[in-house]
């Protein structure tokens, strides 16, 4: 049995430490707002939260977790997450979609952790975010976006 | 994929021999509200009988709630089309935009084919164009009979009322639409109703939010087929063999069977399916099966066989196209000849959502849930396979995450797989549960359904006035539409027009122009790709005018404006895109120019890139010039035309797919490497105001950032790149 926080609810699953997370929050717990998009962390769709860092959860093991706080899609709600929510709608960033929970993950961790990035800044904490609409051009004025939306 | 002026693909499938009926009866007691027969006919109301029910309009409902649900025939796949066809309909409604919610429509072909197709499909940028009267008129219809609704209830005259964000008025009176909705259920709809003159638009050419978004930002819970998870769900993925076309020799699949959550394990002409509880599971049984293929079965060439084949067929006159004037006299005729061959890879289109087609096959019916781009060769495909009549079986069109053309197939695999995965799992005594089938990204990247690998030659002269004298050009690359219900429609006296489009026909004045193809047959199976031959033929066009206009002295502008005087529109656009990309891009930076005419669309790109000191590229700035007539969401043209110069993008700087011995090289992202955000540039869209019937605009972006950014890397390097992707230049 393994434990761990999980959107702010404590959570206990009983499967293999070695499932990956992603497969344990869409097989097991039916959260399906993390996606698969590779498997071996080259695309950033399936990324979370863990302590606050974002991670790949499709390279991160249930057996790794015991005791980690994790946030998903699902319950991100820091001011920069929202932040990130207001401004991705704003400037109509997502065009299919699927990459975006991943972005959005990457961009909140980002802001939080910078306040004001560059977009250097932003190059380096996304450009393991793929999205094949090539929605990028608007996640970049996103981020500036939220940045202003925060510091307001 | 592309538009076809035919109404008749049909026969080609199973679904164009078939009775259809069955689909367009729905409740009223579930709907509870106005239901309208836009364009269809009456039948099914008389076939239900049942109090209560009503022949739906297929376009539009009006609920009690006095939401708006208007029902896409579209797949959308990122491209907008939902959001799209909602502000037509909410145009001649005159709803207000927040009461409009869409869904997929059902399959049926003969309500929901796109009217460029004659089937129910999604392709070659023509969801807009095709659907830009039928939408509009079904927003009409349903405003006319709530107005004859409010004249009876009001006892006032139809010209008194006024409609307007959602609301009907006529002095003291005043309802919502889902007020009205019930007696407007009655009243017969128009015949033929008027649509609004451009000046009267409300929300046609306004940038507005799409339907999709704030859902998008969220996770996109119960968007995609692939997070669907029925109560009772299963999931089958499938070990395919290593080469197109190998057979199984034999399969081990004891291990696998004792895992934990696996079913069963079945052999079908696909491949081994493994079926489990969970997609981890069955990822993991499927790795845990012993498969031996028959040697040397399939596909056996290697890229650098396929390479050397296609060369030598380059030397040898192929099927003609329609020439125009005399080519080869021409030459003989010209001052300088410019010669130049071109490679294009194999493409892989990689949607971010990998492919995924949900089967729930009980023996005498079936559905599907899936992002469906073809639901009528879908449809016809699963019904062949399973034995049953179109009515026997439903397609639930689901949102697409990506496709660039990959959810739309010939041969509709994907579906005939799941059918065939829920045919074997009845068969070996097993009740009916819904099965998801499931691509991983090794299994998209290596399951073929690519850009054709493709080569051009070109020989192309000049007079002594620096004008083109004579133009012969030989393509060689395996027929998309061969073997496919398009084959008939597409393929002309052994020319794919899939192959030469964007070349043949030209919009620029060429005299003397001869355009040959050889179309070998190789066991890869190929696919259009998001603007499909444009993809290659305009990066061979636009670098090729490039080279003349250099060699002739002149400007690269003024050179191809001299070419276009018949085509202001083209005309237009280049002129527009190097007005405001301005003297000159960043500093530091090289521009390439290019334009290009596609799916009616019409768009030029001025590409701003820098060298940097490693040798590679950084394309900086992109300032574009669109013109796809009526803009009806400007700013999600702009999206488009962002992403398509991105995708294409990504694809000349480092994607190819390769392989040896006839295996596929790569096998996920870390080696098919799409564009990255560091990658991307800035980029400007200006679009020209136009009131002309709108034009496709998914792909028209992506032909004309291949060779503006390669003109750009010629001025910088002074080499012409002429073989993609360019990371095989040292320059990605």
């Amino acid at each position: 049995m393994i434990s761990f926080t999980l959107n702010g609810k404590e959570t206990q699953i009983d499967a293999s430490p070695d499932m990956p997370l992603l497969w344990a929050l869409r097989d097991e717990l039916k959260m399906t707002g993390t996606k698969f998009g590779c498997g071996v962390a080259a695309c950033g769709a399936c990324t979370v939260h863990i302590d606050g860092v974002p991670t790949r959860s499709c390279q991160t093991y249930l057996g790794d977790l015991d005791g980690a706080t994790v946030t998903t899609i699902e319950g991100v709600e820091s001011d920069a997450a929202k932040a990130i929510q207001e401004a991705w709608v704003e400037l109509q960033v997502p065009q299919c979609g699927y990459c975006q929970s991943g972005q959005i993950m990457s961009a909140s961790a980002l802001l939080a952790e910078t306040p004001k990035p560059t977009d250097e800044d932003i190059d380096t904490a996304m450009d393991g975010n793929l999205c094949r609409c090539a929605s990028y051009a608007r996640i970049r004025k996103a981020i500036h976006r939220a940045a202003e939306i925060m510091e307001a | 994929m592309r538009l076809i002026d035919k109404r008749d693909l049909m026969p080609a499938t199973r679904a164009m021999t078939t009775t259809r009926r069955g689909f367009l009866t729905m409740s009223a007691g579930a709907a509870g509200g106005l239901l309208l027969g836009a364009a269809v006919p009456v039948r099914g109301l008389a076939q239900s009988g049942a109090q209560g029910e009503v022949l739906v309009t297929p376009f539009v409902h009006v609920m009690p709630d006095n939401t708006v649900l208007v029902l896409s025939k579209h797949l959308d796949m990122g491209q907008g089309t939902a959001s799209g066809l909602a502000t037509l309909v909410a145009e001649e409604l005159d709803a207000s935009m927040d009461q409009v919610t869409t869904d997929f429509a059902p399959s049926n072909p003969e309500v929901y084919a796109n009217t460029a197709f004659g089937v129910q499909g999604t392709g070659g940028s023509t969801a807009m164009p095709n659907s830009w009267e039928q939408y509009r008129k079904a927003g009409a219809t349903v405003r006319a009979m709530l107005v004859n609704a409010a004249a009876s209830e009001w006892g006032v005259d139809a010209s008194e009322i006024g409609v307007a964000e959602g609301k009907l008025s006529a002095g003291e009176n005043s309802a919502t639409f889902g007020e009205l909705a019930s007696l407007a259920a009655s009243q017969q709809p128009p015949e033929d109703v008027a649509l609004k003159a451009p000046g009267d638009w409300v929300y046609i050419g306004k940038s507005f939010a799409r339907v999709d978004v704030p859902q998008k930002t969220q996770g996109s819970v119960g968007m995609f087929g692939i997070d669907r998870q029925p109560e009772d769900g299963l999931v089958a993925v499938t070990a395919r063999p290593p080469r197109f076309g190998a057979t199984l020799a034999s399969v081990d699949a004891t291990d696998a069977k004792e895992m934990d959550g696996v079913l069963d394990v079945l052999e079908i002409p696909q491949g081994v399916v493994v079926v489990a509880e969970t997609t981890w599971k069955a990822m993991q049984a499927r790795d845990a099966l012993t498969l031996e293929w028959t040697e040397g079965s399939g596909e056996t060439r290697g890229t650098d066989a396929l390479m050397q084949e296609f060369r030598a067929l380059l030397d040898q006159p192929g099927n003609p196209a329609e020439p125009k004037g005399d080519a080869a006299a021409k030459l003989e005729q010209a001052d300088k000849i410019i010669e130049a061959d071109y490679v294009f890879p194999y493409l892989a289109h990689a949607p971010m959502e990998p492919l995924d087609m949900t089967v729930l096959f009980d023996g005498s019916s079936a559905q599907f849930w899936g992002g469906s781009q073809l639901q009528t060769v879908d449809h016809g495909t699963a019904a062949s396979v399973l034995g049953l009549e179109m009515g026997q079986v439903q397609i639930h069109t689901k949102w697409g995450g990506g496709s660039f053309g990959r959810r739309a197939t010939g041969d509709a695999h994907l579906v005939a797989e799941a059918a065939t995965i829920g045919k074997a799992w009845l068969d070996a005594g097993h009740d009916a549960r819904p099965i998801k089938l499931v691509y991983t990204r090794e299994d998209d990247i290596k399951g073929g359904y690519y850009r054709p690998l493709t080569m051009h030659r070109v020989r192309a002269g000049l007079d002594a006035d620096g004008n083109i004298s004579g133009w012969e050009h030989r393509i060689v690359s395996q027929s998309i539409a061969k073997g496919t219900p398009f084959e008939q429609y597409m393929v002309k006296n052994g020319v794919d027009d899939t192959t030469i489009e964007g070349i043949h026909p030209t919009p620029y004045a060429i005299p003397d122009l001869s355009v040959d193809v050889h179309h070998p047959d190789v066991g890869v199976p190929v696919l259009w790709w998001r603007s499909v031959g444009h993809t290659h033929t305009a990066y061979v066009m636009e670098t090729m005018m490039d080279e003349l206009a250099e060699a002739a002295g002149r400007d690269p502008v003024e050179f191809r404006l001299s070419y276009l005087g018949e085509d202001a529109r083209l005309a237009g656009v280049l002129k527009l895109a190097v007005e405001k990309a301005g003297e000159a891009g960043p500093e530091g930076t090289y521009r390439g120019i290019a334009v290009h005419k596609s799916f009616g669309s019409y768009v030029a790109e001025v590409a701003d890139v820098r060298l940097r000191e490693d040798g590679t590229i950084k394309v900086e700035k992109v300032t574009c010039g669109v013109d796809c007539g009526v803009p009806i969401n400007p700013d999600n043209v702009v999206a488009q035309v962002e992403g398509a110069l991105g995708y294409g993008l990504s694809s000349i700087l480092r994607e190819q797919v390769t392989l040896t011995d006839g295996e596929v090289d790569q096998f996920n992202f870390p080696d098919y490497m799409p564009l990255r955000i560091s990658d991307m540039p800035q980029v400007e869209v200006h679009i020209v105001p136009s009131t002309e019937a709108p034009t496709g605009i998914g792909e028209p972006g992506t032909p004309p950032i291949g060779p503006a950014v390669a003109n750009a890397v010629y001025k910088a390097t002074g080499e012409r790149v002429r073989s993609l992707p360019m990371s095989q230049h040292g320059l990605a």
